[in-house]
């Protein structure tokens, strides 16, 4: 059993504060949890310098997010920090749902053969952060500010002024645009006076991360009213290094204090483990959970993400998860208007798809909440009766929701895709993420979502052009012949993308597809090229202006 | 398909005293626990969520 030391990352007097001039930054991130860091990492690799500001010196304290699915390590492995991350992680599969003391469903995630990514890891955050925290020290674009706490903030026209008070006092810095990444309790959000409203949950859960050697599987398991802590819920899940992850539901009426007590939580746990199991209490909290949004995701120059933006309750894993996928979202937008390419319209269209996918997640996660927690007692008989069903029927088991777990959420209507004109079918819709899939490139292997990510990218099957590149107004996308740059051995990527020869798919930079078609045309794809980077939003803004 | 609100079962008074008779030992919470299960299980049969959303709402509405 090991018990984890947290870094000092050490507090740094900046040049600016030392000189005393104001300088003005392309994109300052506020916070430097998961997704502060994976906004900084992602700006940078797409050339933006930025700057972090963290009131802290340290990682975060306990285990918290923990799940991690397979789109935020495809957006983590863009950026490099997957493989780490995946080989410090446990990896799992299977998740079993017991009622009182019986099996009553379980299910299998069944990673989907040939892809390069598990379908969920668990690892503490404190040491995924650390994981980013390194990669960002590694890259000169980027200046991570500890002990830097944003005391105010003022928005101009084309800019935003930032007052930020260190060991060494106040200072004045400007940002071109600001990324807000300061979680559930956003400073940043009070500071803009964006609404954040929403359904608040009267439960509360105690979680502790618990050091033991334990013979329990690497699954995911989830007891309704279990006999050692009947009437509620239990969640266990395996995290590395020997740390077990358990959420006790203790009701509306627990008082969180006498609660976070050892010489409560103890007593819970060796009641679920047993008397002869050996373990250590690492470390414990209490929270209650919300669903709720901000009205804007963008607020004049603020970019809110993560849950500075969006609060779940926790089941199925839709917080950190759903944040990475914001920031996959806004970095090209951001890095695209900063260099010109693009209009700030195209930074509305980072609402309007995120947004989008909140309301998706709000609303998983309430149904999961409803269902784990009845309010009513003729919701709890409806309850009860899913589950005892579902021991011996199988139209009960899909019924029964412990958390559906985090999947990206399509854009399908959003107004940067260009969508199908004729028939295609199968394949992936415009709006979706893009599949990955085994190639080859150069005679050896490699794996699709490779190919995309550093800017748009054409994808076309056959030797439809003897071009390497479409451009499109101020920008222009790679174009990639599937037979010429790459080779599909196996067919596994015309079949996933329901591909015949001539199938035309055009990629954004976040992997998403933002159009396709049956034929390779260039003033089809130049159209679509500049109505994904938000030409055609412009455009409107315009005439209504 | 639509919600069949048509006489559809072939022996009326024999179903009721069936339903009836089969919560008779139960007390109320044991009963309400197997309407629950019931609910869930002719539900499932019926499986057209059209019809399943008209027979929820017109048994909100009283039956109306």
């Amino acid at each position: 059993m090991t018990s984890y030391i947290y870094p000092k990352f050490g507090y740094r007097r900046s040049q600016e504060q030392a000189e005393g001039v104001v300088k003005r930054h392309p994109i300052v991130v506020v916070g430097a949890g998961p997704i502060g860091l994976t906004a900084a990492l992602d700006c940078a690799a797409r050339g933006q310098p930025v700057v972090v500001l963290d009131d802290n010196d340290t990682v975060s304290i306990g285990s918290r997010a923990v799940c991690y699915a397979k789109r935020p390590l495809e957006i983590w492995d863009r950026l490099g920090c997957a493989a780490p991350m995946v080989e410090r992680g446990v990896s799992w599969n299977v998740g079993k749902v017991f009622f009182q003391d019986e099996l009553s469903y379980q299910f299998d995630l069944l990673p989907e053969a040939d892809h390069q990514w598990p379908a969920m890891i668990n690892l503490q955050q404190y040491h995924l952060e650390e994981m980013l925290v390194a990669k960002c020290r590694a890259n000169p674009l980027i200046e991570l500010r500890w002990k830097h706490r944003l005391v105010s903030l003022k928005q101009a026209a084309d800019h935003a002024t930032l007052a930020v008070e260190t060991p060494d006092g106040i200072f004045t810095m400007e940002a071109q645009w600001v990324i807000a990444c300061d979680g559930a309790n956003s400073d940043v959000r009070k500071m803009v006076g964006a609404e954040f409203t929403g359904q608040f949950f009267q439960d509360r859960f105690l979680i502790a991360d618990v050091a033991m050697k334990a013979d329990f599987p690497t699954e995911r398991w989830f007891w309704f009213d279990p006999p050692f802590h009947p009437g509620q819920s239990v969640l266990l899940h395996r995290q590395s290094d020997n740390i077990w992850r358990i959420d006790f539901q203790l009701g509306w009426d627990a008082d969180p204090e006498e609660e976070k007590r050892p010489e409560r939580v103890i007593p819970r746990i060796r009641a679920m483990l047993g008397e002869d199991t050996e373990f250590a209490l690492e470390w414990v909290s209490i929270y209650q959970f919300a669903c709720r949004r901000i009205d804007n995701f963008r607020q004049g120059r603020v970019l809110f993400a993560g849950d500075a933006a969006h609060q779940v309750s926790p089941f199925g894993a839709r917080g950190a998860n759903t944040g990475v996928q914001d920031i996959d979202n806004l970095a090209w937008k951001l890095a695209m208007v900063l260099r010109g390419e693009a209009s700030e319209a195209l930074l509305d269209s980072y609402h309007e798809e995120r947004a989008y996918a909140a309301d998706d997640n709000i609303l998983n996660s309430t149904r999961a909440t409803d269902f784990i927690t009845p309010k009513t007692k003729p919701s709890r008989y409806f309850r009860d009766a899913v589950l005892e069903l579902a021991r011996h029927h199988g139209f009960a088991r899909p019924l029964v929701n412990s958390g559906r777990l985090s999947t990206p959420t399509p854009y399908v209507t959003s107004a940067l895709n260009t969508p199908d004109d004729g028939a295609m079918p199968g394949g992936i819709r415009p709006g979706t993420n893009a599949a990955d899939a085994p190639i080859a490139m150069d005679g050896k292997p490699a794996w699709f979502l490779h190919c995309l990510g550093d800017g748009f990218t054409v994808v076309a099957f056959g030797e439809v052009s003897d071009k390497t590149e479409i451009a499109a107004g101020p920008f222009a996308a790679k174009l990639i012949l599937v037979g010429r740059d790459i080779a599909d051995p196996t067919g596994l990527l015309a079949q996933r993308y329901g591909a015949s020869p001539g199938t035309t798919y055009l990629f954004r930079p976040d992997q998403y597809v933002a159009a396709r078609w049956s034929g390779f045309d260039e003033a089809e794809i130049t159209e679509a090229l500049l109505r994904a980077a938000g030409h055609d939003i412009a455009d409107r803004t315009e005439l209504a202006a | 398909m639509m919600l069949n609100l048509s006489p559809n079962i072939a022996d009326p008074d024999d179903f009721y005293a069936e339903l009836i008779n089969s919560q008779r030992d139960l007390d109320e919470e044991q009963a309400l626990r197997m309407n629950a299960r019931l609910i869930l299980l002719l539900a499932n049969h019926i499986g057209d969520r059209k019809v399943l959303t008209e027979a929820i709402g017109c048994a909100r509405r009283g039956g109306s």
